[in-house]
């Protein structure tokens, strides 16, 4: 037998053994958790409105939306947050980052 | 070496065979030891795509004419470089590069996603394997780089236009974009194939799809330089079939990481979504067989070609087989939201997708169009640039006009009082530019003067949304102005980055319109000593001068060039002869002005014996600004790649909640 077949044999064995490796382990390794549809979409969403509630506030800031626009605008996003948001979420300080925003006062229609 | 390379091929053929049957049987049986084992199969496929590829470009280094391949591609006097570079210069090796670089995504991926979003790669393993086994296969059995003869003297050397620096990187960067459009469809019609409806798939394949048009986008551009430099006609691109396999797959990926925003905000255009996936990566597999098979040149050598109809029914299994997987699953795809508004961001971005698409389409008719013609009647229709630069007009200049107005627009709706507020400022800036140009003589070309005006708005535009966002940024709290341009940004990455990517296409436009509306061309027959003038360069020919290269010997054309009366350098266009090839090629000479990025481009037409010179000269204004767009293009893709820690926390939290509840 030539180096170079020795070498292929070794590389289809070295081959073999790695696909074989789960099946040489004592213990199942843990099935993947497949979420629930419904609760992946509810968080899709979730995180959806509330990705627009702050961009919205971003966008208003900046003076892209007038304030006319803004009021139309949030009003049913923040509905539609507070009905998708749990109530352990609120508590939730990472979360309650994107909690609906306040309108500002102090910004005008020009 | 070549038994260790056919080896180490047939070993990553039976690991992808093996991770296509038990990755399938194992999301069926739900079988995780079996799981796992496809994909350490599909991981060890790139372990032996590596060995094969190492073989080759160490017989190629060592210039093993045994290899048939070695021999018909590089030559002893081929600088090392080339030689390298020869690994792709055909079509065995270009495969095997396919295959090493589409097993290593594919083992990259896997891991990932082990850690990321292992409940996706039931079914997305499998697929991945089954694209694995198709460029083995091939390999293996219809093109094998390591097919073996009696070794002669010397080979047949390298095409001389692909001895070039840029043929270094322009091919690898290349399949790097057309092997990456193979994770989101894998990903897609895995999560597909499973029943899912989430987006999971497009969390986990946003940095590849990104990653892959960033490669396939720079790699164009390269290119484009290449043909600039090289290829010696005086243009970047002439709408080759070769270039525009390229610049479909492209287009494609383009108007999906655009509408696939709108699905990420909106929960909109999930069908639409998925089929831009299928069609990017058809795309991709279509530009490989277009390059690859021969049938470009003549529809004779495609019957003739070994591995054309092979590419021909992949492509069309893939079409078929993730159509009818996207049928199967249209109820998982429909939205419930609808498009509230014409007049909304989401609203831009699909008509930026319709744009994009309708061009890649056309530009699609006008490649199939000779090869349909010639099987059909015998005689080809040849499809010529008029064809392609009418729709990228048509196409090109409402894509660029929506570039500027996107951005500028809110999500759902705008109203009429605040849309003329916000374009106010951009409309004015264009109007301004619009007049400064026509005054100051641009008007001879009503698209250039119409581009450049949108150029001017998209700017305004983008320039507007970095000073309003750092301005509310610094208003809430930053404690300087650049910490509150960097916290900007940082922030929302894809979309600021997004915004220097348009700019990076502003910067193309300008380039292009300028080099092609606006260039100058001058033709004349010259004598040692004679004069020419062209768009104020003054040239004075003044002879032959010959020399011996690495591997070709050199004849260059003296040529002083002026500029009002005053001498600002020497240019030298010629021509190589070959001579391991036995080719003559055309090597062209460029002076470029650093402060206008404008070139005077050479070209020695003919070179008679008695010194006479046909010499072609060409100013092209602006043209380099296409190459500092690429730089401009890179750094905007840099800035949307990087990891946004704060983005991963909310995507963990959102999965990693669902999959508590699921393990609950």
């Amino acid at each position: 037998m030539s180096p170079e077949l020795l070498l292929g044999a070794l590389l289809a064995a070295a081959a073999v053994v790695f696909v074989a490796v789960p099946f040489l382990r004592a213990k199942d390794p843990p099935e993947p958790a497949t979420p629930p549809d419904e609760a992946l979409a509810r968080a899709e969403e979730r995180d959806r409105i509330l990705a627009e509630l702050k961009e919205l506030e971003f966008d208003h800031r900046t003076g892209k939306i007038t304030d006319a626009d803004y009021r139309a605008l949030v009003s049913p996003l923040r509905r539609r947050a507070a009905a998708l948001l749990p109530a352990e979420t609120a508590k939730d300080p990472s979360e309650q980052r994107f909690s609906a925003p306040r309108v500002p006062s102090s910004r005008s229609d020009r | 070496m070549p038994e260790l390379g056919r080896a180490a091929l047939i070993v990553c053929l039976g690991l992808a065979v093996y991770a296509v049957v038990a990755g399938a049987a194992a999301a069926l049986r739900r079988n995780r030891r079996l799981a796992e084992s496809a994909e350490n199969a599909v991981v060890a496929s790139f372990a032996t795509a590596l060995v094969a590829s190492l073989v080759l470009l160490v017989a190629l280094v060592q210039n093993d004419f045994g290899l048939v391949y070695v021999a018909d591609h590089t030559s002893r006097e081929l600088p090392l470089g080339y030689t390298i570079s020869a690994f792709w210069g055909g079509q065995e090796g270009s495969l095997l590069l396919w295959l090493l670089i589409l097993t290593g995504f594919s083992a990259a991926a896997v891991l990932l996603a082990r850690r990321s979003a292992p409940s996706l790669l039931a079914w997305t393993v499998p697929i991945l394997g089954g694209v694995i086994v198709f460029f083995a296969f091939m390999l293996v059995a219809v093109s094998s780089p390591f097919a073996t003869q009696a070794a002669p003297a010397d080979g047949a050397g390298l095409n001389p236009s692909l001895q070039n620096p840029y043929m270094l990187a322009h091919p690898p960067m290349l399949y790097l974009g057309f092997v990456g459009l193979t994770i989101p469809f894998a990903f897609a019609m895995g999560a597909l194939a499973a029943r899912r409806s989430d987006e999971l798939w497009i969390v986990v394949t946003r940095r590849w799809t990104l990653l892959a048009w960033t490669f396939l986008g720079f790699g164009q551009l390269l290119g484009a330089h290449w043909a600039y430099v090289e290829v010696g006609w005086g243009g970047y691109f002439a709408w080759d079939p070769v270039e525009n396999a390229a610049l479909m797959p492209w287009l494609a990926a383009t108007a999906f990481l655009h509408s696939v925003m709108i699905q990420e905000k909106r929960g909109m255009l999930k069908i639409w979504n998925v089929l831009l996936v299928i069609g990017s990566f058809a795309l991709a597999l279509f530009g490989t067989f277009l390059t690859r098979s021969g049938i470009i040149s003549s529809i004779h050598s495609f019957t003739e070609s070994s591995i054309g109809p092979w590419f021909l029914g992949f492509i069309g299994l893939v079409l078929f087989a993730s159509i009818a997987l996207v049928l199967s699953r249209l109820p998982l795809l429909r939205s419930k939201t609808r498009l509230e508004s014409p007049v909304s961001r989401e609203a831009t971005f699909l008509y930026n997708n319709l744009l994009l698409v309708a061009f890649c389409l056309t530009i699609l008719w006008g490649v199939l169009y000779p090869i349909l013609t010639e099987a059909l009647h015998g005689e080809p229709v040849t499809v010529g640039p008029p064809y392609y630069n009418f729709f990228l007009k048509a196409f090109g200049l409402p894509l660029l006009l929506l570039m500027g107005i996107g951005p500028l627009i809110a999500w759902r709706r705008a109203s009429l009082r605040g849309l003329g507020r916000i374009f106010a400022w951009p409309a004015s800036v264009a109007l301004a530019t619009g007049v400064l140009l026509v005054l100051l003589g641009a008007g001879s070309s009503i698209p250039g003067l119409v581009g450049y005006t949108f150029c001017a708005f998209v700017l305004a535009s983008i320039v507007l949304e970095f000073a309003r966002g750092t301005r509310a940024r610094h208003a809430l709290g930053s404690s300087s102005w650049t910490g509150a341009l960097a916290s900007l940004v940082g922030r929302n990455r894809r979309r600021y980055g997004g915004y220097v990517v348009h700019a990076s296409i502003v910067l193309l436009a300008i380039g292009v319109i300028g080099s092609s509306a606006y260039d100058t061309v001058a033709e004349q027959r010259l004598r040692p000593g004679d004069t020419m003038a062209i768009g104020g360069y003054d040239l004075r020919y003044r002879g032959l001068e010959e020399r011996r290269g690495a591997n070709a010997q050199e004849l260059r054309a003296v040529v002083d060039v002026s500029r009002d009366g005053e001498r600002i350098g020497t240019l030298e266009p010629g021509k190589n002869r070959y001579f391991a090839e036995q080719q003559v090629s055309n090597e062209a000479a460029i002076r470029s002005d650093r402060l206008n990025g404008e070139d005077l481009f050479l070209i020695a037409d003919q070179i008679d014996a008695d010194g006479t010179l046909f010499l072609k000269g060409l100013v092209k204004p602006l043209v380099n600004l296409i190459w500092i767009a690429g730089f401009v293009f890179l750094a905007g893709a840099a800035i949307a790649l990087w990891p946004d820690a704060r983005e991963q926390r909310r995507l963990a939290l959102r999965y990693g909640r669902a999959e508590a509840l699921a393990r609950a």
